[in-house]
């Protein structure tokens, strides 16, 4: 393969001893994704077993907030939206528009995240933690995680955001927007399963 | 990196799904004060059913691409139910309830 | 052997990486080199977790044994199992896959050759974690499998902590390398080689990548409530709190079944590459073994329960999983069959990896005939937590897993190191590693059919088991005694065993084209693939009679046959290091929180450090 970064990589992996790096690195994500299906599976499947054991403690309809949830539920899917443009923008090479759209799913991530927060401190102040009962346990470790996922996203859009600002890596950037994608929807769809079950079906 | 001949969607098609999410997701919640437990489940399950499909199939372009890194998601997603159905089984759980 | 061009010599020379010393060891991101690091360090484990039942044996020789205390006993039989099954046979699976895979293939490298080398330093890093423990107040002591709420119990003692966090870090090893594995599969194939060419070796790390892929997040999730339990307060296995311990078992027992195909699988496929090279003959059936170990890695997703047979899942749940088990063994009988026609009508050669082969095939079957016992669930509730048990996993654990690797070991040992092994030492090896695990482990049916209990640190006099497990025990010293002989023959061989050229077994698959041990990249020009074992069809061709007929010396088959390209090296990296070594020095500290929390913060800066020097460095130096 060339080292001139500016061409991008042989489009057909059948190119004797070339191998398209792009479908790499996304064979790569997608078979990741795959697994953290299950990952997220094993710990819905926790809660679903849990949801009804409240102890002590107060329970779904004690402490959750629909119309809040519903809110930051809204605000990660429009994540979704401005992540797809900017790997359209990227695909067009307009290096400005995908930097800016890369910035608002950030940004909107970040918000998710601070709602998360304040959720969570709302939470513990009504007398569920993570020790309360295994509804406590289950719902935070869940959640938790699913935060965790988002804030290493967040991460990985402003590497992204950066590495483009310091202008030397054009022509990765389309794949590496991409591939940020390819994580960011994942995490956005994971939302989608735990809003339904975890808070709709609970109240 | 470069693609295959096919439609690819347009800033118009995305924004238009995005349209489309918020709502079912505003028709989720208004779902969710129903309260007839044998038709708020399936309705919401097949409501989330749906956003997943749309962000899979459009945003995360799966619809567009090869059939590899659709087998490779499938597998996870369609063993995830069966596995996590029958642990849930055992412990008399059924999904949904 | 393909001749260096000019070309080829330049690109190689102009690579920057070092060719020698430490520093190239720890940078290195080609695959045949990390192949060895794995190599090694699991053979270095392999002897720990040898002493430790040598001391397990010492201890059970004679009834109301005091060679060890119970508490130590505990420790002693949970880091043998723990050792063997994630320090020594998934890595030594992994050494093979790293080293053969690429060659096999007809590639380079694997896809990600960076995140290859970070696979083995995170896998290092938790062998560490976990060895660790010995010396700091008491290595994990509540069984490999850790059941709830025993391995909850939250005491002065961190020992199950060190056990939860050092398999998350080995998880997430292994993740990365299945990621690898199966990207390499499916992107990096020669010209030529469609996915049923491919030898079956590599068909079986392809199926064994999907299922740790899809089985370790279940255990990761359960690992990571383990820790929360024991730490944060948390209530998933606590049954006072409203938890429930069967959970556990489950979250474990997902991801465990699967990985009991991963032990074996690898070793399936590397008699499947033995056996036809050395009964000279194709592989029987050859599409069958395939499928069938595409089945087995299948079927064994939905077998999970018949490790809970005896917890109270109820009479629908128990029948399921006992017709599913008993269907298990369809696929691994296919498998026999086609292996004993492979040596049909052939002429074997009993070298040394033909001998541990024909190990694998008996010794296997008697594994697999008492594990298809177990899958009847009366019969189980009797044999469950009994010697019984410990007899049939040791069948196929080391009859199956090890004797295969070994067979491994000896067939390519030529390849990688140039050499030949002393045969010699080989049949003493193999015939005092037989023996020695006949005597050990056959008795543990009879010891668990009279009752016997696992995990139990002595037993009292005049239970009518004194006779075996003294057998047991010489038995196991035996076989200790193979496994030096072993390791004579391997560091003489080494040092100055005959040299090997490149095709010493008269192979059939590409590896054998290249010199021995091969050269830096491989292949001077990526081969193009007309047949499964390419490399036997262009050295034979078939007369009239079906017998083959030598057509071309092995220089001539060995000529690539593609066109010539560009030859790009993955440059070396030290960043793969400095990640593991981040994660080792974050974990020690999370073990310690909360005086711990600095070294947590340090390491997880030094991780951190570590990966995104990785992601930026590849825009700039690899050149793929």
């Amino acid at each position: 393969m060339s080292t001139d970064l500016a061409t991008p990589p042989p489009a057909t992996p059948e190119a004797v001893g070339h191998h398209d790096v792009a479908d790499q690195r996304k064979v790569a994500m997608w078979a990741f994704l795959g697994s953290e299906v299950l990952f997220f599976g094993a710990l819905i499947t926790t809660f679903l077993l849990y949801r009804n054991d409240v102890g002590d403690g107060p329970g779904a309809a004690d402490v959750f907030d629909i119309p809040f949830t519903s809110v930051s539920s809204f605000i990660l899917l429009m994540s979704s939206l401005t992540m797809v443009l900017a790997h359209h923008s990227s695909m067009r090479r307009d290096w400005r528009q995908m930097r800016i759209w890369l910035l608002a799913t950030a940004l909107l991530g970040s918000v998710f995240l601070a709602g998360q927060v304040f959720e969570f401190t709302e939470f513990v102040h009504k007398g569920l933690t993570v020790s309360t009962s295994p509804f406590g346990s289950s719902f935070f470790v869940l959640t938790g995680f699913h935060g965790a996922h988002v804030a290493v996203g967040v991460l990985m859009l402003l590497a992204t955001y950066f590495i483009s600002v310091s202008g030397r890596f054009k022509a990765e950037e389309g794949m590496n927007v991409e591939i940020v994608g390819l994580y960011w929807h994942f995490v956005d769809i994971v939302w989608i399963v735990i809003f339904t079950i975890v808070y709709l079906l609970q109240v | 990196m470069a693609e295959t001949a096919h439609p690819h969607p347009t800033p118009r098609d995305y924004w238009l799904i995005a349209l489309v999410l918020a709502v079912i997701t505003a028709a989720e919640v208004a779902v969710a004060y129903i309260d007839v437990e044998a038709v708020v489940v399936p309705l919401l399950i097949v409501m989330a059913a749906a956003k997943l499909f749309l962000v899979v199939a459009w945003f995360m372009h799966l619809r567009f691409e090869s059939k590899t890194y659709r087998r490779l998601f499938y597998i996870g997603l369609a063993s995830a139910p069966v596995l996590f159905g029958a642990v849930l089984f055992t412990f008399g759980v059924l999904i949904g309830s | 052997m393909a001749t260096l061009t000019p070309d080829v010599t330049a690109a190689v020379d102009a690579s920057p990486a070092p060719r020698g010393g430490i520093w190239s060891w720890i940078t290195t991101t080609d695959h045949k080199k990390i192949g060895i690091l794995y190599g090694v360090t699991s053979i270095f484990f392999f002897l720990v977790g040898g002493i430790e039942a040598l001391f397990i044996r010492l201890q059970l020789a004679t009834p109301n044994g005091e060679v060890l205390s119970a508490d130590a006993y505990n420790q002693l039989f949970t880091m043998h199992a723990t050792t063997m099954v994630f320090l020594v046979v998934m890595p030594l699976a992994a050494a093979f896959a790293n080293y053969f895979l690429p060659l096999l293939i007809g590639a380079r490298d694997v896809a990600f050759p960076r995140m290859n080398a970070f696979s083995y330093w995170f896998f290092l890093a938790g062998g560490i974690f976990l060895t660790v423990s010995f010396f700091v107040g008491g290595a994990p002591d509540g069984g490999w499998f850790g059941y709830a709420p025993l391995s909850t119990q939250v005491g002065e003692m961190v020992r199950m902590d060190y056990w939860a966090l050092g398999l998350l870090v080995l998880g997430v090893a292994s993740i990365a390398s299945s990621v690898n594995f199966i990207t390499t599969v499916l992107t990096m194939r020669a010209p030529g080689m469609t996915l049923m060419r491919m030898p079956v070796f590599v068909w079986m790390i392809f199926v064994i990548s999907f299922l740790l892929l899809f089985s370790l997040p279940m255990v990761t999730v359960g690992l990571f409530q383990v820790w929360t339990d024991r730490n944060l307060g948390t209530l998933f296995f606590d049954a006072a709190g409203g938890g429930d311990p069967v959970l556990w078992q489950h979250l474990f027992w997902l991801f465990g079944h699967p990985e009991v195909y991963v032990l074996i699988l690898p070793a399936m496929g590397i008699v499947s590459e033995v056996l036809p090279t050395f009964a000279r003959k194709p592989l029987f059936g050859r599409s069958f073994v395939i499928f069938s170990g595409i089945a087995i890695g299948f079927m064994g997703f939905g077998v999970w329960a018949h490790h809970m047979f005896t917890s109270g899942l109820g009479p629908v749940a128990e029948a399921a999983f006992a017709l599913t088990t008993m269907f298990i063994a369809v696929p691994t009988g296919v498998k026999i069959f086609n292996w004993l026609g492979t040596i049909w009508g052939g002429s074997l050669r009993l070298a040394t990896p033909a001998l541990f082969s024909l190990g694998f095939i008996f010794l296997f079957v008697i594994g697999g005939l008492s594990g298809v016992t177990h899958s009847i669930v009366p019969a189980d509730s009797q044999q469950h937590d009994s010697y019984y048990v410990v007899a049939h996993f040791h069948y196929v654990l080391f009859g199956g897993a090890i004797f295969g690797i070994f067979a491994g070991i000896y067939y390519w040992f030529p390849k990688v190191t140039g050499r030949m092994m002393s045969e010699r030492l080989g049949m003493w090896n193999f015939w005092l590693m037989f023996i020695g695990m006949n005597l050990t482990f056959a008795p543990m049916h009879v010891l668990g059919l009279n009752g016997m209990p696992r995990r139990t640190y002595r037993y009292a006099e005049g239970l009518g088991l004194d006779l075996w497990n003294l057998v047991a025990t010489v038995g196991s010293f035996v076989l200790a005694f193979g496994v030096l002989v072993f390791l004579i023959n391997a560091i003489r061989s080494w040092r100055r065993g005959p040299e090997a050229g490149p095709d010493p077994w008269d192979g059939r698959t590409l590896e054998w084209t290249t010199s021995s041990p091969p050269p830096v990249h491989n292949f001077d020009e990526i081969p193009v693939v007309e047949h499964e074992d390419d490399f036997w069809h262009r050295k034979y061709a078939t007369d009239e009679e079906g017998y083959a007929v030598r057509v071309a010396t092995d220089d001539a088959a060995a000529e690539s046959t593609g066109p010539p390209e560009d030859l790009h090296l993955p440059s070396p990296s030290f960043y793969p290091a400095l990640s593991g070594l981040g994660v080792l020095i974050a974990l020690l500290g999370v073990v310690y929180v909360p005086w711990g929390l600095l070294a947590t913060a340090v390491g997880g800066a030094i991780m951190v450090w570590g990966l995104f020097g990785w992601s930026l460095e590849s825009l700039v130096r690899e050149e793929h």
